[in-house]
C-alpha cells in the first residue's frame, strides 16, 4: 500500500513570540490497487529547525512537539486524523538564506517495519513589530581630508519593510571630479561562531541618485522605496546561530572610475499589516476548512503586539 | 489603527551660495602632454614631451607649470608610486623594444605616428594618476609635474596639505 499523508495548516502564523495553536488534519489515503498494510503507528511532529548549509546535514532543532495519531496496526481503508498543537512557541522568523535556513514544519511519519513513510509541510512564521519609540535620524560628516567632504543624512535609523528612505547628501568640499553617485542596499548574512564566522554580502539594490559633477553647497535628495526589494527584518544572533543585517552604502564614482563609499547600518523591521479586527475573521475562515471541528476552531489572536526585536 | 502614508517630502537643506553655484569649481585639474621634440644625434637620440599643468587644487604649489619629460621619466614615476603608495598605478603605453632594433623600414621609435600614439597614452596615464587623492600626497608626483629637473636621489616623502 502506498499511504499518502496530507496535512492542512493555516499558511501563516504570526505573532511576536505569542504561542498560537496549530490546527491540522492528517489524512492517510489508501491506494486501491494494493491491500491492507501493516504499520507501527502514525506520529505527527511539529518542529522548527535551523539548518546551516556548510555544516553538511547539520540540522539543529530548537522546537519539537510530538503527537501520536494512531497505534500500531493495520490500515484497510483511508483514514483521516485531526490533531492540534496548542501553545507552540515560535520565537524566530522563518528565513531562507545563502548559508542558513530556519524553518517551521509539520512532519507526519508512518512507521513501518521496513521503511517509513514521511511527509513534511512547511509553515511560514513572520515576526511582527510596531513603530519603535526611538527612531532618530542618521546624520554624519565624512570625507577624505582636503579632497572630498560630504554630510549625509537619512531620516530614520529603523525602517519597516514597506518604508521609504528619505535623505540628502550635502557637499562641503569637492576637489575630485565626480561622475555620479548611487546608494546600494547590502544584506550581510553572518553564520558560524568563533573562528568559523563567515559573512556573505549581497547587494540587494543599486539606485542612482545623482548624475553629473556636484559643487560645494549642493544638496542631493534621496528617496528610496523599500517595498520594491526583497528584504527581511534585521535578525541579530538568532538562536546564537546566524545574523542578517542591512547596510546602506553610499557610493561616489569619479571620472577615472575610482569609487569612494560610506557604509551605514540600518535596522529593518516587519510591520504587522493585519488589523486586529480582521484577525478573528481570518481565524474564522481558517477554521471553516475543517468540518466538524468547530469547537477547536478558535485560532488565538496575538495579544497586544509589543515592541520587540527591532530594539534589542 | 489606520495605515499611515509615509512622508516622502525632502529634508530641509541650506540654499546654495551663488558664488559656489556659478563660480569656478574647486576640482579643476588639466594636464596636457604635447609638443614632442627629438634631441641628440645617432644612438643618443631621445624624444621629450611637454607636460603642461593647469589647476586650482591647493595641493599643487604652482597653479600653472610646464616641464619637459621623456619616456624613462614616466617609468621612474610609475615605479616610485608603486613602491611608495598604495595606489594601483595604471599601465604606461608600451616600451616598444622591437622598434629599437635596427634594419626597420620606418623610423622606429622616432616615427611620427608612433610618437603621436605614445603621446596620447602618456597623457591618459598622467591625468589618471594626478587625479588620484593618494597619489597627490606623494613628493615624486609633484617633482615630476612641476620641478624643472627630477632629482632621482631624492628622499621619498608625503606632502602635507597646507
Amino acid at each position: 500500500m502506498r499511504p499518502a499523508s496530507q496535512a492542512e495548516t493555516p499558511a501563516r502564523e504570526s505573532g511576536v513570540g505569542s504561542p498560537a495553536s496549530v490546527l491540522a488534519r492528517c489524512g492517510l489515503y489508501e491506494s486501491p490497487a494494493r491491500g491492507p498494510s501493516q504499520n507501527e503507528g502514525v506520529i505527527v511532529l511539529d518542529a522548527a529547525q535551523t539548518k546551516l548549509y556548510y555544516d553538511r546535514g547539520n540540522h539543529h532543532e530548537f522546537v519539537s512537539l510530538v503527537k501520536d495519531l494512531a497505534r500500531p496496526g493495520e490500515f484497510t481503508q483511508s483514514q483521516t486524523f485531526d490533531f492540534e498543537f496548542t501553545h507552540v512557541e515560535k520565537p524566530y522568523e522563518s528565513y531562507t538564506g545563502q548559508n542558513v535556513k530556519l524553518r517551521y514544519f509539520l512532519r507526519a511519519t508512518v512507521s513501518r517495519r521496513l521503511n517509513d513513510v514521511v511527509k513534511e509541510m512547511d509553515i511560514v512564521v513572520h515576526t511582527l513589530s510596531t513603530y519603535p519609540e526611538l527612531n532618530s535620524s542618521i546624520k554624519m560628516e565624512v570625507g577624505i581630508e582636503d579632497c572630498l567632504h560630504i554630510e549625509f543624512e537619512y531620516n530614520k535609523s529603523k525602517y519597516h519593510l514597506k518604508d521609504v528612505i528619505v535623505g540628502k547628501i550635502y557637499f562641503l568640499l569637492v576637489r575630485i571630479k565626480i561622475k555620479h553617485m548611487e546608494i546600494d542596499i547590502i544584506k550581510r548574512e553572518t553564520t558560524g561562531t568563533g573562528p568559523n564566522v563567515y559573512h556573505e554580502n549581497d547587494t540587494i539594490a543599486k539606485y542612482e541618485i545623482m548624475d553629473g559633477a556636484p559643487v560645494r553647497g549642493e544638496s542631493i535628495p534621496i528617496r528610496l522605496f523599500l517595498a520594491g526589494y526583497e528584504l527581511t527584518p534585521t535578525m541579530r544572533d538568532i538562536n546564537k546561530k546566524f545574523s542578517v543585517r542591512y547596510y546602506l552604502n553610499l557610493v561616489l564614482i569619479d571620472e577615472e572610475e575610482r569609487r569612494y563609499f560610506k557604509q551605514q547600518e540600518v535596522v529593518l523591521w516587519r510591520k504587522g499589516d493585519i488589523v486586529r479586527k480582521s484577525m478573528s475573521h481570518q481565524a474564522a475562515i481558517a477554521s471553516q476548512r475543517f468540518e466538524g471541528t468547530s469547537s477547536h476552531a478558535e485560532a488565538r489572536t496575538p495579544s497586544q503586539p509589543a515592541e520587540n526585536n527591532s530594539r534589542q | 489603527m489606520a495605515e499611515t502614508v509615509a512622508d516622502t517630502r525632502r529634508l530641509l537643506s541650506k540654499p546654495q551660495n551663488l558664488n559656489d553655484a556659478y563660480g569656478p569649481p574647486s576640482n579643476f585639474l588639466e594636464i596636457d602632454v604635447g609638443n614632442p621634440q627629438t634631441t641628440g644625434v645617432g644612438r643618443a637620440r631621445f624624444t621629450t614631451y611637454e607636460i603642461r599643468v593647469k589647476t586650482n587644487l591647493p595641493i599643487f604649489k604652482l597653479k600653472e607649470s610646464t616641464v619637459r619629460r621623456r619616456y624613462s621619466d614616466f617609468e621612474w614615476l610609475r615605479n616610485e608610486l608603486e613602491r611608495e603608495s598604495k595606489v594601483v598605478v595604471p599601465p604606461l603605453p608600451g616600451k616598444a623594444l622591437l622598434r629599437q632594433l635596427p634594419f626597420r623600414g620606418d623610423d622606429g621609435i622616432f616615427d611620427d605616428s608612433f610618437i603621436e600614439e605614445r603621446k596620447q597614452g602618456l597623457e591618459q596615464f598622467i591625468n589618471k594618476v594626478a587625479g588620484h587623492p593618494l597619489a597627490q600626497n606623494e613628493r615624486c608626483l609633484h617633482m615630476f609635474l612641476q620641478d624643472e629637473v627630477i632629482d632621482k636621489n631624492y628622499t621619498p616623502s608625503k606632502i602635507r596639505h597646507t
